[in-house]
């Protein structure tokens, strides 16, 4: 709870410095404050007492709405990371726009306090209000280029679409409610599945619909292509970084939790967790758009950690779905911050805009390159290490057939990540050198430096939860 | 100071060579490359001396995965082979003025470092990591430097990549299965692992599918030639001269100790799909035009027939394998620079557009005669001592393996002297051939001292990689009673 009142606080910081005129102070105030949240978070993690402030937060943990075991705090490092490299990224994206620098600040700071009450809720109603903040926030920032149609069908198509899988996720909620006759996650998982009746089931699988919009999973998934396309860069880098991992661990967090005993539940998860793969993969094989090719790929990858559902030990489990869960979202923002460094100006994101780039910027070209050889799953890069854990998890659990289509998936993802890495070194650049901000510069190896750091020592990640 | 000390060596120098710039490039990988064959000369002293020179570190606490180097015979006698050819190989570039150097350069000293680390893990999964490694670069080697049509020559090498990549993801799974078994990847784990038979087949054949892509077996070859042609000299003499050799290792190391009940079962379809390699890549190379070309499909030839000597799992065969492995590295590199000589003053690699060097180069002439005897392993070079060896296991296999296997000899000597005849002899033609520079010349001549005199004593290596070759065959014979 104190994570989110500090972050809410920040929030609320930006808008009063925009009333005060200290525009250039926001960002790096933000930046710095969340810094020393994570650090927080991170004291929060290794220490056996985690009131280390003595606010007494902790010891009534405000009826029992938020918790604060390792699987939500490490996943709030993750968010509150990834914020704060998005947020970095900020100001140089929107040098020229028009509105107030602080609104999209603020608008990110409550986003990642919804992505946190998301992760770290005890009782349904919170993690609504999460889902909610979460999603309202994106609606905004999704159609935040007024002037773009295709934000503006971006906007829409997204609100319309989450607006409706909010509702059934709420219906799924109050299903489960009248089944138990408690929101709180503790009783609901201590009941005996037996004497449940039968619309518990459905108000889980009711909640597992919507949430497998909000992770754009197939055959859900129909939104995201265009709304990936269409929103500003820097919405799109935020959905399919910080909100798609978000979902995907609260949703995780969800059925685990509630555990309910459905005959074929799992088997319909490895259904759409092979779907997602494969469908994800073959459509980013045609695409031409980066930004689009992204996003298929985030379908795919929403596919892999599906699989974390296959486990013996759930704590296994979270730690390797949180390793994933960390790998691609560095590598996506490392690949992110080249993409607009690279587009900011061009107004598109075709492919061609990176030819060449391995001679005209070859930091930038570098950094891409690592990050698609991340997402490829090539050895070094943490996503390797990450397919590797779930690999072991799911063939400790005995299902070969599963590791067989993400091996074959694989094998396809190579196909487009390199078609962007032959681009960026065997092509000719059309345009000369342009210099790169040095923020997104910054941000894109920073990230980078990361995935690969905790690529070579993966325990630093691992033992947050296990 | 034990093995790991070469692996920092190399790695640091990649680093450092990429941050010396373009214009010292070259001799900053000179300088290390060298260091690590020093170092891995020391560390074999070491070894034979018996000292301790192995390393081994916990990395991941779970899944359970070492940081395990070990050095053996079999292990050191491979990174041997690749920290010698590594400074060969740097060396015969400096004639070639690249651009982004230092990238080449560092790519190269990496690429050295993933490869004497895949010869020197011995757990599963940080043997895959190297082995996975070694591809990043040589791809971008490939890609970047190499000659002829950037289109045709992406297709080849993105092909190259997707195969290889394929084939070893189905190793992972295999390791990873494996794992299940054992709670450990380290590879005499591994070989104790007790598997059913179906499961030992089907292991067998993940560890077949990435093996048979690297080394290439047919059919599964096709994408060699074309990356052998596309890619720079230097690409292809990493990729033929020691790449290649890391599946074949990687056969004796992993393949057949873990799964030799298939091997043992399938022992004859190996041998033969092998043998047809032979065969079939001597047909080919036969039809070239293209020296690079007809250089790669020799090289199918050749390691074709060293795959069937692992398959007979004999101690001939095996010993065999490891002495032609060695030989071979050594041999394609210098036929590659020779072509790669000839490319540089005549720009093409068709053979129809060269002749006429013998009358004006000598010296080159001579030295390339006794590269072409070599491949065909004539005896007094040491391929003869491996080509022997290998045909012998596959005598005792079966006579017939021997008998066509050994047509390898025949056909060899039949195109490898026709491109000599068409390449060297005739009249001297309107082009003007320089004879070959110091620099050339030393490392044609460093090659040629190092096959000459390991041909006509070979008794050092035999010793070194016997006694490793008999501890393995143990564990591949214990379902052979």
């Amino acid at each position: 709870m104190d994570i989110l009142i500090a972050i809410a606080g920040l929030g609320i910081i930006c808008l009063v410095a925009e009333i005060f005129n200290l525009r250039k102070a926001i960002v790096p105030v933000t930046v710095a404050g969340l810094l020393a949240v994570l650090a927080f978070v991170g004291a929060k993690i290794f220490s056996k007492n985690p009131d280390i402030l003595g606010l007494g937060f902790d010891k009534a943990p405000y009826y029992n709405m938020v918790t604060n075991d390792k699987y939500a705090l490490a996943f709030s490092a993750l968010f509150i990371l990834l914020t704060a490299f998005l947020l970095a990224l900020s100001p140089e994206f929107h040098k020229g726009h028009k509105a107030k620098l602080s609104d999209f600040v603020a608008i990110k700071l409550l986003l990642l306090t919804g992505a946190i009450a998301m992760i770290s809720f005890t009782n349904l109603s919170m993690f609504f209000l999460g889902i909610e903040i979460l999603s309202i926030s994106l609606y905004i920032l999704a159609a935040s280029n007024p002037k773009d149609v295709k934000s503006n069908e971006a906007g829409m198509k997204y609100f319309l679409m989450g607006a409706f899988a909010s509702g059934i996720i709420l219906f799924g909620i109050a299903l489960i409610y009248g089944a138990t006759g408690s929101f709180n996650m503790l009783d609901i998982n201590s009941m005996n599945r037996d004497t449940l009746p039968t619309w518990y089931g459905i108000g889980a699988v009711m909640l597992t619909i919507g949430l497998m919009f909000k992770i754009a999973a197939v055959p859900f998934h129909f939104w995201a292509p265009d709304v990936y396309e269409g929103s500003p860069a820097l919405t799109t880098a935020t959905m399919s970084t910080l909100a798609k991992v978000a979902a995907m661990a609260s949703f995780f967090k969800l059925i685990t939790t509630l555990n309910p005993h459905l005959p074929g539940f799992l088997t319909t998860i490895n259904i759409i967790a092979v779907l997602s793969m494969t469908i994800g993969n073959l459509m980013a094989l045609k695409q031409t758009n980066v930004k689009r090719m992204l996003g298929f790929s985030g379908i795919s990858h929403a596919g892999y950690m599906l699989l974390a559902f296959q486990f013996l030990d759930l704590s296994f489990a979270q730690g390797n779905l949180f390793y994933y869960a960390f790998a691609y979202t560095l590598a996506g923002i490392a690949a992110f911050a080249v993409v607009l460094s690279v587009c900011g100006s061009r107004g598109n994101e075709e492919i061609f805009n990176f030819n060449g780039l391995g001679k005209t910027q070859p930091v930038m070209a570098a950094v891409l390159t690592c990050a698609l050889l991340s997402m490829a799953g090539i050895p070094i890069f943490s996503g390797f290490f990450a397919k590797f854990f779930l690999f072991n998890q799911v063939l400790d659990k005995g299902r070969m057939i599963l590791v067989i289509f993400a091996v074959i998936n694989s094998i396809i993802g190579v196909g487009y990540y390199f078609k962007l890495i032959i681009a960026m070194y065997s092509k000719e650049s059309t345009e000369e050198k342009q210099p790169v901000p040095f923020v997104y510069s910054a941000v894109a190896v920073i990230a980078i430096l990361i995935n690969i750091g905790i690529g070579i020592y993966p325990e630093l990640i691992l033992k947050l939860i296990r | 100071m034990d093995v790991s000390f070469i692996l920092i060596i190399l790695l640091f120098g990649a680093g450092a060579t990429y941050f010396v710039g373009d214009k010292w490039a070259s001799k900053a990988a000179l300088i290390f490359s060298f260091a690590a064959l020093a170092a891995t000369v020391y560390i074999t002293y070491l070894f034979s001396t018996g000292h301790k020179v192995s390393s081994m570190h916990l990395w991941i606490h779970y899944p359970t995965v070492l940081f395990a180097l070990q050095a053996d015979g079999l292990s050191l006698a491979m990174a041997l082979l690749t920290t010698a050819l590594t400074p060969i190989i740097v060396f015969t570039s400096f004639g070639n003025l690249f651009p982004k150097s230092r990238s080449f350069y560092a790519l190269i000293l990496f690429m050295a470092f993933a490869m004497v680390g895949t010869f020197l893990a011995v757990d599963g999964l940080l043997y895959y990591i190297f082995w996975e490694l070694s591809l990043i670069p040589i791809y971008f080697i490939a890609l970047i430097w190499g000659s002829g049509d950037a289109k045709e020559r992406k297709k080849a090498v993105i092909k190259f990549f997707i195969y290889t990549f394929a084939g070893s993801l189905f190793m992972l799974v295999a390791f990873v299965y494996l794992y299940q078994k054992r709670h450990s990847f380290l590879n005499v784990h591994l070989y104790t692992a007790l598997l059913t038979k179906n499961e030992q087949i089907w292991i067998f054949f993940a560890f077949f599918l990435a093996y048979a892509i690297k080394i290439p077996l047919i059919p599964f070859h096709t994408w060699q030639a074309n990356v052998y042609q596309k890619a720079p000299a230097a690409g292809t003499m990493l990729l033929s001269g020691i790449m290649l050799k890391m599946a074949l290792y990687s056969i004796i190391r992993w393949q057949l100790p873990i799964a030799p009940f298939a091997a043992i079962q399938y022992k004859y379809i190996l041998i033969g799909l092998s043998v047809a390699g032979v065969i079939y890549g001597s047909i080919l190379a036969l039809k070239q035009n293209n020296i690079k070309k007809l250089l790669a499909y020799s090289s199918l030839a050749h390691v074709g027939l060293i795959a069937a000597g692992t398959y007979t799992l004999t101690i001939d065969g095996l010993r065999g394998a490891v002495l032609q492995m060695i030989a071979h590295g050594f041999v394609v590199v210098g036929l590659f620079f020779a072509a790669e000589i000839i490319e540089r003053r005549f720009g093409t690699q068709e053979i129809s557009g060269m002749g006429g060097i013998r009358v004006q180069s000598p010296k080159f002439t001579s030295m390339f005669m006794i590269l072409v005897l070599a491949s065909v392993a004539l005896p007094g070079t040491f391929n003869f001592v491996g080509e022997f060896e290998l045909l012998y296991s596959l005598a005792q296999a079966n006579i017939w393996f021997a008998v066509i296997g050994g047509t390898t000899i025949i056909l060899g000597a039949f195109y490898m002297l026709r491109m000599f005849q068409h390449v060297m002899l005739g009249e001297a033609n309107i082009k003007v051939f320089k004879d070959v520079t110091f620099n050339e010349g030393l490392a044609l001549v460093l090659i040629l001292a190092v096959l000459l005199f390991l041909g006509i004593y070979p008794k050092p290596v035999v010793d070194f990689i016997t006694p490793e070759l008999e501890k393995t065959l143990v564990f591949i014979n214990r379902f052979n009673k």
